[in-house]
């Protein structure tokens, strides 16, 4: 039997925006309220309709029907927009907040990161912090005691840890906070966003240090935005969508989606049947089964032009899952006049060899039409997929953008002498 | 686990509604958490000021000069045969502890909301580190008082052997009121205005500026419904042996803040599950 550290079944989180919005916020509202909603109660309720609690209020679920397990020892990170319950998710989770209902098992002592610098007091030196935000996450003072040394080495702040943190610099702030943080020793740790704080170099500390964690053993719920990081460090993903799953399993697969999900957004109308300009049947031709790294690559795809325009701007793009235009390549009618007739055309397009790492690429067209000098005409394709595979070594590929096939030329010119060595 | 010998822990995590009970074990569990936060308010409160932690013992004192003057000399208010000024400090010691932990506590789930928002934790432990905080204050403002008996020549009593269980009912009865108006105060500001004109009223209420021996029965009765009532006359008499020895009158005062702390940690229990939502 397999040991879940998390299992969740059917959670689920409701607000009553209703009451955010004309929420009583003195004891005289409540009580003219409560007096209301008595009123209502006899006179409004029809049969069959559950009594809501307060008047005007409005039920909005955050979360909904959120049923997932995570194994003792899994990396799960938890992606998706703004506002689709990522943490909410987390808090309820941490049990900072109840769910309005499902039911949620945890084995193992919890941690949260929740944010950087938890508990911390401006006031107080960097030592003093070092145990009150420890304490608050739920350290014991002998742990504490046992990783001091270990914390204040990891935040490098050693010279300043008896002065108070309010003349920290931020980045010292971050260091000391990050390194109370990253020292705490339980089964199971929930982290959001943490990491997309500071500038680049503390950012790449944070995910070491994460991975490092990962790497122990212990479980881990990530929650971020930043995807490099996230499928990097996790095995398995769980997309919400607006409060609810839209997919979980395979954190690669997960990623493809999110893309795919970030794409959808951006809403650009595809051009319809007997528009002035459609694009069709936009593929790939490819000459075996699996595109790796190194097939060049050949889209096909036609397109109706049914009035004539002074100039047509025709752009191919490839997108990464995290949303990078890896390629934008365009070709335009001062290239070939031609193009201005109306007609049915047939275009093919060649890409060299691009070394793209392998992941699931997305790729559409868009032309910027100009049917004079002042107009401008958008047209846009289908989205299509280009999932690129094999061709090297899966976990070395996640920080990278290429995966050339480079050669190495290794010659040894000579023999140095022991002396000229020192 | 490296640590597969200390037994793991299980988490339930489910909708809560209505009564929940206090989890004891828990508590115990965060007492370092108590003991930091409690270390924190002391450390923080009387940071960047000129007088530091003497501002603990300096507004009992000048509080106890000002009601010398007005009650002691302008109004000659009766002080049960003690001089004004040991008559009312050793009672403005119980009652600042008192308001110093009302007021605490009942700003604490607002004034740590971010902590609240962040981690969770027993949040019983947020107005409790205020009580403990202010437990500290009054130790400081009661060895003022011993100097100050000592001047007057006032030796204390035996009776003193009782002066903790005062303590306690200081404490229940400060506690209790402040976890009300502590998860009322999430959802309800007004608290924060509610609180000083209270605080008045409750110092008038209470024998701190005259002898509670100035009212007969049947209203000492209805008084002593104040517990604070309780508190002060036990302290001054624990300490000094002055005015009635505590009487079945006492357990009026008892009741009343068993009643108020109760009340007070039930509702706190039941509030606290919107506590991080609202805030």
């Amino acid at each position: 039997m397999t040991a879940y550290a998390i299992s969740a079944e059917g959670i689920g989180k409701r607000f009553l925006i209703g009451s955010r919005v004309s929420q009583a916020d003195t004891l005289a509202e409540t009580l003219a309220q409560s007096a209301l909603s008595q009123f209502s109660r006899f006179k409004l309720r029809r049969p069959g309709q559950k009594r809501i609690g307060k008047l005007h209020s409005e039920e909005f679920w955050a979360l909904r029907d959120i049923s997932f397990k995570v194994e003792q020892g899994q990396v799960l990170g938890v992606i998706g927009r703004n506002g689709s319950g990522k943490s909410t998710l987390l808090k309820i989770l941490s049990r900072i907040t109840p769910p309005s209902e499902g039911l949620a098992t945890i084995t193992g002592r919890v941690g949260s990161l929740l944010e950087i610098g938890t508990g911390f007091h401006a006031e107080l030196t960097g030592r003093e912090n070092i145990f009150l935000s420890g304490t608050i996450l739920g350290m014991k003072n002998r742990e504490i005691n046992a990783r001091f040394e270990e914390i204040v080495e990891f935040s490098g702040v050693e010279q300043f840890i008896d002065t108070p943190v309010k003349r920290y610099s931020s980045g010292m702030y971050l260091r000391l906070a990050f390194a109370v943080a990253a020292h705490l020793r339980t089964e199971i740790l929930l982290v959001d966003e943490v990491l997309s704080v500071g500038d680049a170099g503390f950012r790449k500390k944070c995910i070491d240090k994460m991975s490092e964690i990962a790497r122990e053993g212990r479980t881990v719920l990530f929650v971020s935005h930043n995807l490099g990081a996230v499928s990097r460090l996790c095995t398995a993903g769980l997309l919400l969508e607006s409060g609810e799953i839209s997919i979980y399993g395979n954190i690669a697969e997960v990623i493809a989606q999110y893309g795919r999900m970030v794409i959808a957004r951006d809403e650009d109308p595809v051009s319809q049947h007997g528009e002035s300009v459609e694009v069709r049947h936009l593929r790939i031709i490819r000459q075996m089964d699996v595109l790796d790294p190194a097939t060049p690559l050949t889209f096909a795809f036609e397109m109706d032009i049914r009035k004539t325009y002074w100039k047509l701007h025709v752009q191919l793009g490839i997108c990464t899952p995290e949303g990078l235009n890896v390629v934008l390549d365009s070709f335009d009618t001062d290239l070939k006049p031609e193009l201005r007739v109306p007609g049915r055309y047939s275009f093919h397009v060649h890409l060299p060899v691009l070394w793209l790492r392998p992941t699931i690429y997305t790729s559409r067209i868009k032309i910027i039409a100009h049917p004079d000098s002042g107009r401008t005409e958008r047209f846009y394709s289908e989205w299509v997929e280009i999932p690129v595979e094999g061709g090297v070594r899966v976990d070395s590929v996640a920080d990278r953008v290429l995966v050339p096939a480079s050669q190495w030329e290794i010659t040894m010119k000579g023999n140095l002498d022991e002396e000229r060595l020192v | 686990m490296s640590n597969c010998n200390e037994s793991v822990p299980v988490t339930i995590i489910k909708p809560q509604h209505g009564w929940n009970p206090v989890e004891f074990k828990e508590l115990w569990e965060y007492r370092d958490l108590l003991r930091l936060l409690a270390w924190r308010d002391i450390k923080v409160r009387y940071k960047q000021t000129v007088l530091g932690v003497s501002w603990a013992v300096l507004q009992p004192l000048l509080t106890m000069v000002v009601f010398t003057f007005v009650f002691g000399r302008l109004a000659k208010v009766p002080s049960d045969g003690l001089p004004y000024p040991v008559f009312s400090f050793s009672a403005l010691v119980p009652w600042s502890f008192f308001s110093t932990t009302l007021t605490q506590s009942a700003n604490s789930l607002v004034s740590n909301a971010n902590m609240i928002k962040k981690v969770y934790f027993p949040r019983l432990i947020v107005p409790m580190s205020c009580s403990a905080a202010a437990l500290v204050d009054m130790g400081l403002a009661f060895m003022v008082l011993c100097l100050f008996m000592a001047g007057y020549g006032i030796p204390p009593t035996w009776n003193i052997v009782w002066l903790p269980l005062f303590v306690l009912l200081a404490l229940m009865t400060a506690l209790g009121t402040g976890l009300w108006f502590a998860s009322l105060n999430v959802r309800y500001r007004d608290v924060r205005y509610i609180m000083p004109f209270l605080l008045q009223f409750w110092l008038l209420a209470t024998p701190v500026a005259y002898p509670a021996s100035l009212l007969n029965q049947p209203w000492r009765t209805i008084y002593s419904l104040n517990p604070m009532v309780g508190v002060v006359e036990g302290f001054r008499w624990a300490l000094i042996g002055s005015g009635n020895p505590p009487d079945a009158v006492l357990f009026v005062s008892v009741l009343a803040a068993m009643i108020t702390l109760f009340t007070g940690v039930l509702f706190f229990r039941r509030m606290e599950s919107t506590f991080a939502d609202i805030v």
